[in-house]
C-alpha cells in the first residue's frame, strides 16, 4: 500500500467493526469492462457455504467476460445456468429463491435490459428475505441506477499484493469494494486482500478522502475453508 | 387402405404409376379403373391401349411411407402397442382394449370412422392372430371379426393368397389344386412338412397356416414389456389446449405408480390430432417422482410448443423411465419443510429452459484448459472429478481471443498488447506455464501453449498464451491469445 496512513476519524472506527457481506438481496457492479475480481471476492464470501449455489446467468454475460471456470475449486452442489435473456435469469433466481437447499444464489445480467426494472428487484428482494438466503446480481456493464437491492456494491480489481517468491510476479489478488448503499449495512469502501495460503479475507477499510484506516491489520474476518 | 382419394371423381378411371424395368408400371387403381380390367403391375403403355382416356398421376412412394408411419403413431389411440405391416397396413394389438370403445365391433368401427376422417379407405378386421388379421383384412368380409373358436371356419373359405404366400408358392398350389385355406388344411401334417421343409418362410404354407391358427407364436411385441404407466383422457369434442387435463392425467399417473411402489423419471404428454397427427412434449426429473404436483408443474410453458391443429381429442400421459421408489416419511411432526428441494429446483429448472442449460461444472482429466471442466446437465448425475492443483483463472472465454501485440519482449509476455480495442500494459506477470498438445487427441501440427498470468495497470489479471514457439516448424511466428481472467 502506497497510500499515506492518516488517523483515523471517528466514524471510520466504528465502521471498522463490521466488513461488509452479502445478505438478503445485493447487486455488484463492476468498475470495467472483463474484470473478473467480484467473482473472486464473490466465491470467497461463498466459500463456507454448506449447501448448493445457484448460478444463472445470460449467454451474453458469459460470451464477453467467459464462462465460469471452476477447476481450481471444485465444489459440490454448484448448479450452473446459461440462458438466453435476461428474463430468465431473473425467474431462474426467483425459482432458486423458492428453494430451502441452496444456500446462495447468483445472476449475472449483461447491460441494462427492460425486463430488469424495479418490480423486478423488488421481487427478488422480498423473496431473499422471506427465503433468508444471500442473493447477488452481477451487474455487467451497467450504470447503477434505480434498484431495490438491499445492499448495493461497486467492485474493481486492485494491483495485486506483491508475491514473496518472485517480485515481478502478481501475488494474492486485492479489491476494491465500495458499498455505495446499504440498509442494514454502513456504507463503505474497503481495500479486501484474499490471503490464499490462509484461504481469508483481510479488509482494510477506506476513509471517505481516500485514506487507508489505521487498524488495517486487526480488520480480518477469517473464512474458515 | 386405399389412396387418399383427394377430390377426384371416382367414375373416371385414374392409375397412380411407378417407375419400371421398361417404363412406367401401374402401382395403384381407382374404382372406375379396377372396373376396366386395369391391374398392379401392368405397364402403363398397355393400358392405355385398354383405356386411352386413362388419367396417369405418379406416385409418391415415399411420402406413402411417411404417411404410413405417422399413422402408425397415431393408431396407438386404438392399443398400446402397433407396427407398420406391408407398404399400407399396420397392426395394432388391440388385446383387452375394445370394451373401452365398447366392443370390438364399435372399436372397427371407429378405426373405419377415424380413418375416413382422415380420407382414407380403412378395411380393419380384427382376429387372434397376425396373420388372421392380415388374411381377414384383405379377403373376408368388411369388419370381420374373428376369436379363437371361429378363426379356423373363417379362414377356411379364403384363397390360398391370404397366406401371405409368395407369388410363385401360390402358383404352386393352384397348380397343385389348393384353392383354399380349407383344402390346404385338410392335408396330413406330415406331407406338408416333408414337401415344405426348406422353404423360407414367404413359401412355406405350413407355417403360415399354423401362424395364422395361432399354433404357432408370433408375437406383435419380442420382449415381454412391463405394463405402461399411462394416463388416457378421452374428449367428447376435439380441444386446442390441453392445459386442464395435465393436473388429472398427472394424479392418476402418480395413483399407478404409487401402487407400485415406483416413480418416474421421465413423462412424455401426446395428444392425438383430429387430423391425423400426433405431438407430444416431455419432461424429465433428475429423480424419481411421484408428485403429482411438481411433475404438472413440468409442464408448464411447454405446453405452448404443442401444435394443436385443428383440434385433438385424445390426450395420453406415459409415464417412462420408471425406478422404484419406496414410501418415505418426511418427518416425525406432520410439517413439511417450505420450498423446493434440490432436486425439484433442477427438475424445474430443466424443464423450463431445457436439459442442457442447467449444468455442473465436472472436472475431467486432461491438460488442456478447455477440456479440463465439462458442463454436465444437471439431470444426470455425475461424479464431480478431482480439483486441479495448479492456479487456473476463475472465468475462462469461450474460444482465446487472439491479441494484437505490441510491444514484444524476447522472454516473456507481450509488455503492451491490445485485446478488443483497449490497449493494456503488462506490469507483472508469472510464468510461463507449458502445456503440450495431447496427441492421442489432437491433430498432428497442433502448437504447445506457453500461458501467463499478467497483471495490468488497473489491476485486471489475464491469462495469456502464446501458441507455439519460434523456429518449431509448425507454422510462423506464434501468435498471442487471451484466454481467461483471474480474480
Amino acid at each position: 500500500m502506497s497510500r499515506i496512513v492518516q488517523f483515523p476519524r471517528s466514524h471510520t472506527l466504528r465502521q471498522t467493526a463490521q466488513v461488509p457481506v452479502f445478505v438478503e438481496f445485493s447487486d455488484v457492479f463492476l468498475s470495467g469492462l472483463s474484470d473478473a475480481g467480484s467473482i473472486g471476492f464473490l466465491l470467497a464470501q461463498f466459500a463456507e457455504a454448506d449447501k448448493a449455489i445457484l448460478w444463472a446467468g445470460d449467454r451474453q454475460s458469459f460470451l464477453e467476460d467467459g464462462d465460469l471456470y471452476m477447476t481450481s475449486r471444485m465444489k459440490p452442489g454448484f448448479l450452473h445456468c446459461t440462458l438466453p435473456r435476461a428474463h430468465d435469469v431473473l425467474q431462474a433466481m426467483e425459482d432458486g429463491l423458492g428453494s430451502s437447499d441452496l444456500s446462495a444464489v447468483v445472476g449475472e445480467v449483461w447491460g441494462e435490459p427492460n425486463e430488469l426494472t424495479f418490480t423486478a428487484t423488488k421481487r427478488l428482494a422480498l423473496r431473499a428475505e422471506a427465503r433468508g438466503i444471500p442473493c447477488v446480481l452481477i451487474r455487467h456493464n451497467a450504470k447503477p441506477n434505480l434498484s431495490a437491492a438491499r445492499n448495493r456494491f461497486r467492485i474493481a480489481s486492485l494491483p495485486s499484493a506483491s508475491n514473496p517468491d518472485d517480485p515481478h510476479a502478481p501475488g494474492d489478488p486485492r479489491w476494491r469494494v465500495e458499498l455505495f448503499k446499504s440498509r442494514s449495512q454502513a456504507p463503505g469502501t474497503w481495500i479486501v486482500q484474499h490471503d490464499r495460503t490462509a484461504d481469508r479475507l483481510d479488509f482494510t477499510p477506506l476513509a471517505s478522502d481516500g485514506s487507508v484506516g489505521a487498524d488495517h491489520g486487526a480488520a480480518g474476518r477469517g473464512t474458515p475453508g | 387402405m386405399a389412396q387418399r382419394g383427394e377430390a377426384h371423381p371416382d367414375d373416371i378411371p385414374a392409375v397412380l404409376a411407378v417407375e419400371g424395368h421398361h417404363g412406367p408400371v401401374v402401382h395403384a387403381v381407382n374404382r372406375a379403373a379396377r372396373l376396366l380390367g386395369i391391374t398392379p403391375h401392368e405397364r402403363i403403355v398397355d393400358m392405355r391401349s385398354l383405356c386411352p382416356h386413362l388419367r396417369v398421376e405418379y406416385g409418391d412412394l415415399a411420402g406413402d411411407l411417411r404417411l404410413m408411419d405417422k399413422l402408425v403413431l397415431w393408431s396407438r389411440r386404438w392399443g398400446p402397442w402397433s407396427v407398420r405391416d406391408g407398404a399400407h397396413s399396420l397392426i395394432v394389438d388391440a388385446t383387452g382394449v375394445p370394451h373401452l370403445f365398447g366392443g370390438e365391433v364399435a372399436l372397427l368401427a371407429d378405426i373405419e370412422a377415424q380413418m375416413a376422417r382422415l380420407g382414407l379407405t380403412a378395411r380393419p378386421a380384427m382376429a387372434p392372430t397376425w396373420g388372421g388379421a392380415w388374411a381377414l383384412a384383405r379377403y373376408g368380409t368388411a369388419r370381420a371379426i374373428a376369436d379363437e373358436r371361429t378363426i379356423a371356419n373363417m379362414l377356411g373359405a379364403l384363397p390360398v393368397n391370404a397366406l401371405r404366400l409368395d407369388g410363385a408358392c401360390v402358383q404352386l398350389l393352384n397348380r397343385l389344386g389348393l384353392k383354399t385355406i380349407r383344402d390346404i388344411a385338410a392335408i396330413p401334417r406330415l406331407s406338408l412338412a416333408r414337401r415344405f421343409n426348406r422353404a423360407a418362410l414367404a413359401a412355406n404354407p405350413l407355417v403360415r397356416l399354423d401362424q395364422a391358427m395361432g399354433r404357432l407364436a408370433e408375437p406383435v411385441s419380442s420382449e415381454d414389456a412391463p405394463e405402461p404407466v399411462r394416463a388416457i383422457v378421452r374428449l367428447p369434442e376435439p380441444i386446442q389446449d390441453p392445459t386442464n387435463y395435465i393436473a388429472g392425467s398427472c394424479e392418476e399417473v402418480c395413483r399407478q405408480l404409487a401402487k407400485r411402489a415406483q416413480g418416474c423419471r421421465t413423462l412424455h404428454l401426446t395428444v392425438f390430432r383430429t387430423d391425423g397427427e400426433v405431438a407430444s412434449v416431455s419432461a424429465a426429473t433428475s429423480q424419481p417422482s411421484r408428485d403429482p404436483a411438481h411433475l404438472a408443474r413440468l409442464f408448464e410453458g411447454k405446453l405452448e410448443q404443442i401444435d394443436p391443429g385443428f383440434g385433438f381429442d385424445l390426450i395420453t400421459l406415459n409415464a417412462d423411465g420408471i425406478e422404484g421408489l419406496g414410501a418415505f416419511q418426511t418427518g416425525l411432526d406432520c410439517t413439511q419443510e417450505s420450498g423446493l428441494t434440490l432436486p425439484h429446483l433442477i427438475d424445474r429448472l430443466s424443464a423450463r429452459f431445457g436439459a442442457k442449460a442447467v449444468s455442473r461444472p465436472v472436472a475431467f482429466e486432461s491438460h488442456i484448459p478447455e477440456r479440463a471442466e465439462r458442463k454436465v446437465a444437471a439431470l444426470n448425475s455425475a461424479p464431480m472429478g478431482e480439483t486441479a492443483f495448479r492456479e487456473r483463472p476463475i472465468r475462462i472465454l469461450h474460444r482465446p481471443e487472439e491479441i494484437r501485440v505490441i510491444y514484444a519482449v524476447p522472454e516473456g509476455p507481450p509488455a503492451q498488447f491490445i485485446w478488443r480495442r483497449q490497449t493494456l500494459k503488462v506490469l507483472r506477470y508469472n510464468g510461463p506455464e507449458r502445456i503440450a498438445p495431447e496427441w492421442w487427441h489432437d491433430l498432428p501440427g497442433t502448437r504447445l501453449r506457453d500461458y501467463y498470468k499478467v497483471e495490468d495497470s488497473q489491476g485486471r489479471r489475464f491469462w495469456l498464451y502464446r501458441e507455439g514457439h519460434h523456429e518449431d516448424g509448425r507454422g510462423g511466428d506464434p501468435r498471442w491469445f487471451l484466454h481467461g481472467m483471474f480474480a
